[in-house]
C-alpha cells in the first residue's frame, strides 16, 4: 500500500496561526460573522440572513439526528423544511434590498406567517404557530452571532471564523481550530497563542465532516484528515513531546538571561483578565501589552469607567508592582467596533483608527483615561497610546490626561498621572521618533511591519513580503538607539518578539524588552538563553 | 410540453398539517417537473414544492387535493403524489 500517496489525499493545507499539535474528531461549528452583525450595506446583510439561515437549518438537522421523540423529530423535520423552502425568506431578502437590516427585515417577513397560524380555526394549525416562532427566535440568535453547539473539550474545531467571544467561551483542552477566514494575526489568533491553542487558518472546509478523527498541525499549517496509523503516532509522539514541554516551561522561572549572562525583561500581552487567571505574575516581568479593545467588542455597550476602572485595578494588583502597559482602544484597522469605527472606511488601515478614532471620540476617550487615571494609585500603570503618527497627537493625549486627572481630583478622587508612552508603528513615527515627547516607547511591529512593506498581513499571496526585513529592522534599530540615548525605555510587543526564529535579529538591534503571548513565554525564554551575542 | 392532471381525496385524520405536508413537499422536490397543488379542479395553484405555501392551504381532512404537472418526469410525479395521499402520507416501503 502506498503510504504516501494516502497521506497526501488526505492533508489540507493551511496557514498557521498558532503552534502546537492537537489530534482529535473534527467539529463543524456554523457561525455568523460578527462583524456582519454590523454591516451597513444589503449585499452584507443578505449574506449574513444566508448564513444564520443555513446555521439554523445546520442546527435543527443535527437535533434532529439525536432526537427519538416522533413527534419532537417531526417539529424538527417541519422546521427544516420551512429553512429549505426559499418562499420562508424571499420577503425578508427583499426588504434589505430596500435598505432594513437583517434582524428586522427577518422578523417581518416571519411575523406574518406566525400570525396566521395563531388565526387559524384548527387547534393543530395554531399549536404550529409556536413552532414558528422558535425557528424566528433561532434564527435570530445566529444573526446576533450566537453558537447554539456545543463544543466538547478535545476537538478540533472547523469553522469560516468565529468571533472572540465564542472563543473564550469554549474549553480549547486538548482542541485545536481550523478557520477558513481570519488571519494569524486576527484577534481569535491572539488569544490562540496566547492559551497555546493550535490553529491554522486559510483551510479549505468544505470537505471537512464533523466526526472524522484529524491531526491539525499548527507548526506546518495543516490539517490532515483520517491519518493512518503510522502517522497517528508520529504525531502522538510530538504530542507529549509538546505537552511535556509546556509543562517544563511552566515550571521554569528565575531571570529571563542570555548565553552571555545578560538580562532581559520578558512580559506578557493581554486581551483581559481571564488570561491572567491561570498566570503566575512572579513568573513574568509584567504586563507589555493589555489591549483594550476586547472590552468594547465583546459587548452592546461600551464599557462603563467603572467597569473599565475594575479591570485595570485587578490587573495592577495582579502584577504586584511590576509594570502594567495599557494601550488605549486601538479600533479600526482590522479591529472594527460597532458604534465607533467608520463603516465606510475604504482603506480601514490608512483611515481612522487608534488614537486618531480616540481624539475624534472624546466621550468614549475621556472616560477611558478617567478609569486608567483611577487604577494608577493601585499600581505600576503605565499608558501608551496607539498609531500616533505626528508629536502633536501625543501632546493632545497628554493634555487630555493631565485634564481628567485634575477633574478627578477636582471631584475628591484619587487619581493619577501614569507614564504616558507611544506605540512605535507608524514608519513616520519610527523615523522621526526622537520628536516625541513620550516617556516610553513600545514598537509595534506587526503593523509597523505592514506599512513599511506595504503589503497586508491578511493577504496569504503576500506572505513573503509582509515579513521583517532588513528595512524593518533598521527602523526598530533607529528607534532602540534613540531610546537608549535618551534613557528612555523601549520595548517590541508585535507578533516579531514571539518568533524563536527572529529573536537573535531582534536582540541584535539591542532589544532587551520584550512583551509575547503567554504561550510563547517558554519558546521565546529559551531562545533568549540560547543567544551569545551579534554575531560578527 | 402536455400539462398532466390528477386528484385524490386526502382522508387524514389531521388534513395537510406538518408532518403530512414535509413528506408532500419532499416527494414534490424529487421530481424536475413543475408541480402545483389545488383543492378545486380550477386552482387557485400553490407551488407543491413550497412547505410555506402548502401549509397555508390548511386543507382540512377529507378534502380533494388536486394536482398538475408539467415536464419530463410529469407523470412518475402525479403517480407518486397520488399515492402517497392515498396511502395516507404512510412511509413507504
Amino acid at each position: 500500500m502506498d503510504h504516501r500517496t494516502q497521506r497526501a489525499a488526505n492533508r489540507v493545507e493551511g496557514r498557521s496561526a498558532a503552534p502546537g499539535i492537537a489530534l482529535g474528531p473534527l467539529l463543524r461549528l456554523i457561525t455568523v460573522k460578527p462583524e456582519m452583525r454590523h454591516s451597513r450595506s444589503a449585499a452584507g446583510d443578505q449574506k449574513a440572513l444566508a448564513d444564520a439561515l443555513e446555521a439554523s437549518r445546520l442546527d435543527l438537522v443535527g437535533l434532529a439526528g439525536k432526537v427519538e421523540d416522533e413527534d419532537a423529530e417531526a417539529i424538527l423535520s417541519f422546521q427544516i423544511a420551512l429553512l429549505e423552502d426559499e418562499n420562508l425568506a424571499a420577503p425578508a431578502f427583499e426588504r434589505i434590498a430596500d435598505g432594513e437590516v437583517a434582524s428586522k427585515a427577518w422578523v417581518a417577513a416571519i411575523d406574518p406567517e406566525i400570525a396566521s397560524y395563531d388565526q387559524a380555526d384548527d387547534a393543530y394549525f395554531r399549536a404550529r404557530a409556536s413552532d414558528l416562532r422558535d425557528l424566528r427566535d433561532r434564527v435570530l440568535r445566529r444573526l446576533a452571532g450566537e453558537v447554539d453547539q456545543a463544543v466538547p473539550s478535545g476537538v478540533i474545531v472547523v469553522a469560516e471564523d468565529i468571533p472572540p467571544s465564542v472563543f473564550l467561551a469554549t474549553d480549547w483542552r486538548d482542541g485545536g481550530l481550523a478557520l477558513r477566514r481570519g488571519s494569524p494575526s486576527s484577534h481569535v489568533a491572539i488569544l490562540a497563542r496566547s492559551r497555546g491553542v493550535p490553529m491554522i487558518v486559510g483551510v479549505d472546509i468544505d470537505q471537512l465532516e464533523s466526526g472524522t478523527d484529524a491531526v491539525l498541525d499548527g507548526d506546518a499549517g495543516a490539517l490532515i484528515v483520517d491519518p493512518d496509523p503510522g502517522l497517528r503516532a508520529d504525531y502522538d509522539r510530538r504530542l507529549t513531546e509538546q505537552t511535556e514541554a509546556r509543562e517544563a516551561a511552566s515550571a521554569f522561572s528565575g531571570p529571563v538571561l542570555t548565553a552571555n549572562g545578560e538580562p532581559v525583561r520578558l512580559m506578557i500581552n493581554v486581551t483581559g483578565l481571564a488570561e491572567l487567571r491561570d498566570m503566575d505574575s512572579s513568573k513574568v516581568d509584567g504586563i507589555g501589552l493589555m489591549r483594550t479593545e476586547f472590552l468594547f467588542q465583546e459587548h452592546e455597550q461600551p464599557p462603563t469607567e467603572e467597569e473599565q476602572y475594575q479591570i485595570y485595578r485587578q490587573m495592577a494588583e495582579w502584577a504586584a508592582g511590576k509594570p502594567v502597559t495599557i494601550r488605549t482602544l486601538d479600533a479600526g484597522g482590522d479591529k472594527p467596533i460597532a458604534g465607533l469605527t467608520e463603516p465606510g472606511d475604504v482603506n480601514p488601515f490608512l483611515g481612522v483608527r487608534g488614537v486618531r478614532l480616540s481624539l475624534r471620540r472624546l466621550d468614549v476617550f475621556r472616560l477611558q483615561l478617567r478609569a486608567l487615571a483611577r487604577a494608577a494609585v493601585a499600581g505600576n500603570l503605565k499608558v501608551m497610546i496607539p498609531m500616533v503618527t505626528v508629536p502633536g497627537e501625543l501632546d493632545r493625549c497628554r493634555v487630555l490626561f493631565q485634564d481628567v486627572v485634575d477633574e478627578l481630583r477636582g471631584e475628591g478622587q484619587a487619581a493619577g498621572m501614569p507614564p504616558l508612552g507611544m506605540m512605535v508603528e507608524v514608519p513616520a513615527a519610527a523615523l522621526t521618533v526622537e520628536d516625541f515627547n513620550a516617556d516610553f516607547y513600545s514598537i509595534g511591529s506587526n503593523d509597523l511591519i505592514q506599512y513599511v512593506m506595504a503589503a497586508s498581513r491578511d493577504e496569504p499571496q503576500l506572505a513573503d513580503l509582509a515579513r521583517p526585513s532588513r528595512a524593518v529592522f533598521n527602523l526598530i534599530g533607529h528607534v532602540v538607539e534613540h531610546a537608549n540615548g535618551s534613557g528612555r525605555e523601549v520595548s517590541l510587543c508585535g507578533d516579531l518578539a514571539g518568533d524563536p526564529q527572529q529573536l537573535a535579529s531582534l536582540l541584535d538591534q539591542g532589544l532587551r524588552s520584550f512583551s509575547v503571548a503567554p504561550g510563547a513565554l517558554g519558546p521565546v525564554r529559551a531562545a533568549i538563553a540560547r543567544y551569545s551575542g551579534k554575531a560578527a | 410540453m402536455n400539462e398532466l392532471k390528477a386528484s385524490v381525496l386526502m382522508r387524514h385524520e389531521v388534513g395537510l398539517h406538518a408532518r403530512p405536508s414535509v413528506k408532500l413537499t419532499k416527494l414534490a422536490k424529487a421530481f424536475k417537473s413543475k408541480i402545483d397543488l389545488g383543492l378545486s379542479p380550477d386552482g387557485p395553484w400553490i407551488d407543491a414544492k413550497s412547505i410555506v405555501k402548502v401549509m397555508a392551504t390548511r386543507a382540512p381532512k377529507d378534502s380533494t387535493i388536486y394536482f398538475r404537472a408539467e415536464g419530463t418526469d410529469a407523470k412518475a410525479a402525479l403517480d407518486a403524489l397520488v399515492m402517497l395521499v392515498d396511502g395516507d402520507f404512510r412511509d413507504g416501503p
